[in-house]
């Protein structure tokens, strides 16, 4: 299925910059993992990082910088590429190495009816939190705002809201103003990366209830 | 804030830089590679400083940098972007590890996905080399409130939350300073491919 939704591209603008929160960041380079033109525009927006590095007003070296740079190339390489690849086809390598292996062995938390969850490591200098959400067939989750950024990336099978239809790759890149009411209208669970900066407040009483238990 | 893209910094290194990096792949070139020392180094260092390091820390980042330069050069794919851009996601992958304190290693996922599908065609090669310019040009005819929003996130190294407290602007206008300035940058670039 072809990609409809990317990230808001100021979303990728500070991922080239390298100043997006740790969170936010999986759940991008995940949808850049299996998107081809988010990669290529990435490519186009770090070369404002090079012509930033090239304008940058520099900052002399100590005398010595470049012959300790040269004893060190001397230096026996150190072998970092022992990780055992032991990813899923189905599942990209950012999301891979945090959800240990595929989405089978995900060790789920049912957090209300016919929804599931499981929260992902984090930097500890992260602001945000990331989390899997897996959600039964035409189940709605409450009508809610967003106390802070959020951002989805759809995994695994679809949901509609107001912004349209949002399948495998798609992502929805959401301000802290926006309200929507998600619905999955896939046959499968849809299961979601979530990436949310502060949590996010049910609007409706029976949300509130409801947000303690899913948290997002 | 000095205005950094206005002044006469004109990009004109590039191919210099082509060179100096193949030198330094095919031959392991030790003048090529002083070469791009001293000429990123200073730059990394002082990147790094606005980036909230102290001189020592930058100095050490400055070895970093310029060491993965050395031994991925004979990675460096012209296709992907310029010699300067590269060394600008070595360098912000380094301050996103040690400043930042987080982990770079989505960073390096997708780019060794690049790697293992390059896609670059000797004509693609030309446009990638225009491309840098083509940027240059544009953020160079940006409104300065684009500009800023842009140096703060690329080299003071903010969050968007962080650059909207400092402007003292709502989170929406600084993502809209950036989407205009993406904006900007696909025209000047589509106009040419």
């Amino acid at each position: 299925m072809k990609i409809a939704h990317h990230p808001d591209r100021a979303t990728l603008m500070s991922y080239a910059a390298g100043s997006l929160d740790d969170a936010f960041v999986t759940v991008v380079a995940t949808h850049l993992a299996s998107c081809a033109e988010c990669r290529s525009r990435l490519r186009e927006t770090e070369e404002i990082g090079g012509n930033l590095l090239e304008a940058i007003d520099t900052v002399p070296l100590d005398a010595a910088a470049f012959e300790r740079a040269m004893s060190k190339l001397n230096e026996p390489v150190k072998q970092t590429l022992g990780e055992p690849e032991h990813r899923k086809p189905s599942l990209y390598r950012p999301l891979a190495r945090l959800a240990g292996g595929g989405l089978d062995d995900v060790a789920w938390k049912t957090v209300a009816p016919g929804v599931a969850m499981h929260r992902l490591p984090t930097s500890k200098a992260a602001r945000g939190s990331l989390r899997l959400l897996k959600i039964a067939p035409g189940k709605k989750i409450p009508e809610h705002g967003h106390g802070g950024t959020e951002i989805t990336l759809v995994l695994t099978g679809s949901y509609r809201d107001a912004f349209g239809r949002f399948g495998p790759g798609d992502v929805a890149d959401l301000d802290e103003n926006i309200e929507h009411q998600p619905m999955v209208d896939s046959s499968e669970p849809c299961i979601c990366l979530v990436a949310t900066e502060a949590p996010t407040r049910f609007k409706s009483f029976f949300g509130r209830l409801f947000q303690p238990l899913v948290g997002i | 804030m000095s205005n950094a893209l206005s002044s006469s910094s004109r990009p004109g290194q590039g191919e210099g830089d082509l060179d100096l990096i193949k030198r330094l792949a095919y031959d392991s070139d030790r003048a090529a590679f002083q070469c791009l020392f001293l000429r990123f180094g200073p730059r990394v260092k002082a990147l790094m400083i606005k980036s909230g390091a102290d001189a020592d820390v930058a100095e050490d980042l400055v070895q970093d940098v310029m060491i993965t330069v050395w031994r991925k050069a004979e990675l460096y794919e012209p296709a992907r972007g310029s010699v300067a851009a590269w060394i600008f996601t070595i360098a912000r992958n380094r301050r996103i590890d040690r400043l930042r304190r987080q982990s770079p290693r989505a960073y390096e996922d997708i780019d060794d996905l690049d790697l293992e599908s390059p896609d670059a065609g000797g004509e693609e090669t030309v446009q990638a080399r225009q491309r840098k310019t083509l940027v240059f040009e544009a953020m160079a005819e940006l409104p300065p409130d684009q500009q800023r929003v842009i140096e703060m996130s690329f080299i003071d190294d903010m969050p968007q939350g962080d650059i909207a407290q400092k402007l003292g602007v709502p989170l929406g206008t600084v993502k809209s300073r950036m989407r205009l300035a993406y904006g900007k940058l696909r025209e000047r670039l589509e106009d040419v491919t």
